[in-house]
């Protein structure tokens, strides 16, 4: 079956005052219609820079550089701007960690949902502002005639984010991009907002890329994961398998340096959590060879010569990892 | 029964606000309401609730940014507000604070090393020499190597940059640290080595920890007791494996249901909220709006923190009669 959103090789670069740096470093995926595909990292691994890149959002100073981004079976680094815009919004969607500047906060909110409809759907101002007040609906808001008047000023932080939400949701998109739509909330605000998305994504058979750091939500909401690295994708299956049989030695050390409500600090005497010693490398001044490699406990001089490539240990698994290749050194 | 380092009796907090055209408007917001807690020498007070419930207040409190609108502060069972200023530099030598943001916490234009020696200065101890060896000292104690000592903060990773500020809190040698989300603007990998540190240097220097953050699992992994808090009141305490395994409190169950589990098989139930937090200060129980299990009683009594078991203490009127479904 032809998945629903396909990158191949996709590199998006910055230039800046302190140099070039590639944001997105060669990224491959693919995402079947309605399902949901988890990307984690840590901050500045180029998560977010990789979801604009599919909007072709991308801030002015950076440019993709190479790599195609086929949805359903197009390419949509070959059209044209205009062609792009009839499709962000309608058929990609995305929203936005901090609701709050994510929102006009001059209008009011049912002008801003009734906005993005009237642009992609030809309707009249009053069957937009109908539609606007059903979305509304949809996304749990009580009293959704009175308030689609509000200004987002008015809402609480979790009512914005449902509001960015039925935003997104008014034109009916195969695939909505989630940019850590849940980091500014509180737990149980996060909880509602995460069972909202799923509800709507079963409703509406739409894919879901979640980009996030918090491998919880991640466990919780996807079916596939693609863990990044300082622009890399490095490991990339099945929510259930990298959680239950990580490979990559980053995905492992993420994995083991979570605390967990679930483990009882009293019986379980591993009084220390694993670590991961140092720290992200700089972009601008990536280490040679394979950029975990400083940071990482298996690497050889295998590591230090030659980027390993993502590979398919095995079926659905991609890793790239010397060691995980079984080339040389130890076997992890 | 362990010694007891600082207690807190009926602590209230009262903020007021004003707007509109000639004042016209006042604003009450009762930020820590009735606070009775003890700290006990030796160990890590957990403190958890969600943002605005006034967690921060109460660790303000504790280290004399603000004063309290009533109650009192007792350390190791003297009445802080009687301290006068000699007393009060004391106090404040003992009872340090960790922040949340490393980036704004520590000022831009002064070295690494000049800045972990400030407490030094101001509390006029010892002289230039023995300063600097015990920054150094201090720093390496916490990570940073003599070559970074006199870096700038902007050359320092967020990780970094919070040693620097435990450094700082940890040179007058105190005996409580309150540390506000320490870890909470930290990526994971770099979250962890931090953790693991507080643990080593509670240890090696025999702190007491009051140790807030909104993270229930990161509370899980430090706390040895973990208090609950709800706008501005304790609604439950306990020791940390009673809070994660039996919570008692309504509230207390529906935190630990809305944390996502990192088991893909354990599927977090759906969670049943009614309303987004509401605001307090009416009649009754602060936790009515979104308790599914509201008796016409909660809405005309607030329950106050009562001990249900040996040390399990509860603010609510069904403590103990309901369970996790």
């Amino acid at each position: 079956m032809q998945p629903l959103l396909e990158i191949k090789d996709l590199v998006t670069v910055f230039n800046t005052q302190r140099g070039r740096i590639n944001a997105v470093d060669g990224v491959s995926l693919s995402l079947p219609a309605g399902e949901t595909l988890g990307i984690v990292g840590e901050s500045g691994c180029g998560k977010t820079m990789l979801a604009l890149s599919i909007m072709q959002l991308i801030p002015q100073n950076g440019s993709i550089e190479q790599g195609r981004i086929f949805f359903c079976g197009q390419d949509l680094l070959k059209l044209s701007p205009e062609e792009i815009r009839l499709r962000r919004g309608r058929e990609i969607a995305m929203i936005f960690q901090e609701p709050m500047t994510s929102l006009n906060p001059v209008f009011r909110i049912g002008e801003q949902i009734a906005e993005a409809v009237r642009l992609h759907q030809n309707l009249s101002s009053k069957e937009a502002r109908d539609v606007s007040i059903e979305q509304l609906r949809e996304v749990g808001i009580p009293d959704p005639e009175r308030r689609a008047r509000d200004y987002p000023h008015q809402l609480s932080g979790g009512m914005r984010q449902r509001v960015m939400i039925a935003m997104a949701m008014s034109c009916h998109p195969k695939l909505l991009l989630a940019d850590e739509p849940t980091t500014a909330l509180d737990v149980t605000i996060q909880a509602q907002i995460l069972d909202l998305i799923s509800t709507l994504k079963e409703k509406n058979n739409m894919a879901v890329i979640f980009i996030t750091h918090d491998l919880g939500i991640v466990a919780q909401t996807a079916k596939y994961v693609a863990v990044m690295y300082a622009g890399k994708i490095v490991e990339n299956s099945w929510a259930e398998r990298i959680f239950t049989n990580p490979v990559h030695p980053y995905t492992k050390g993420l994995i083991d340096s979570i605390p967990s409500c679930s483990i009882d600090p009293s019986k379980d005497r591993r009084k220390y959590l694993k670590t991961i010693p140092g720290s992200v490398p700089n972009l601008y001044n990536l280490p040679c060879g394979c950029r975990f490699r400083e940071r990482c406990s298996v690497a050889f001089d295998q590591c230090l010569r030659e980027e390993p490539p993502l590979i398919e240990i095995e079926s659905g698994h991609f890793v790239s990892c010397w060691s995980a290749q079984g080339v040389g050194g130890k076997k992890i | 029964m362990p010694e007891t380092l600082i207690d807190l009796q009926n602590l209230n907090k009262i903020f007021t606000f004003t707007s509109g055209i000639f004042n016209s408007q006042n604003r009450i917001v009762h930020a820590v309401q009735s606070i009775n807690l003890q700290i006990w020498k030796g160990e890590t007070l957990g403190l958890v609730g969600e943002s605005g419930c006034g967690k921060s207040t109460l660790a303000r409190l504790i280290v004399g940014l603000e004063n309290p609108s009533s109650g009192f502060i007792f350390f190791q069972g003297d009445d802080i507000s009687s301290y006068d200023k000699r007393a009060m530099k004391i106090y404040r030598r003992n009872v340090q604070l960790i922040f949340q943001d490393p980036y704004s916490s520590l000022n831009p234009r002064k070295s690494a090393i000049s800045m972990v020696k400030e407490p030094l200065i101001i509390h006029r101890s010892g002289n230039s020499d023995e300063r600097r060896r015990q920054a150094t000292e201090l720093m390496e104690k916490v990570g940073l190597s003599a070559e970074q000592a006199n870096r700038y903060p902007h050359e320092f990773s967020g990780g970094q940059r919070q040693r620097i500020g435990i450094a700082r809190a940890l040179i007058l040698q105190p005996q409580l640290i309150i540390a506000d989300e320490p870890v909470s603007a930290l990526d994971v990998s770099v979250q962890a080595q931090i953790l693991n540190l507080l643990k080593d240097l509670k240890q090696d220097f025999g702190l007491t920890y009051l140790f807030i953050s909104h993270d229930l699992n990161v509370i899980r992994h430090m706390a040895d007791r973990v208090a609950v808090m709800y706008l501005g009141q304790i609604v439950e305490l306990a020791e940390n494996r009673d809070i994660y395994e039996s919570p008692l409190h309504p509230y207390t169950q529906l935190l630990l249901s809305a944390v996502p589990d990192c088991n893909p098989r354990k599927k977090r139930k759906k969670v049943i909220i009614k309303d987004e937090i509401g605001h307090g200060g009416n009649r009754g129980c602060n936790f009515q709006d979104r308790c599914p299990y509201k008796l016409p009683l909660c809405k005309e009594q607030q329950p106050v923190l009562q001990e249900v078991n040996k040390q399990r203490f509860c603010a609510c009127h069904l403590a103990g009669s309901i369970r996790m479904s």
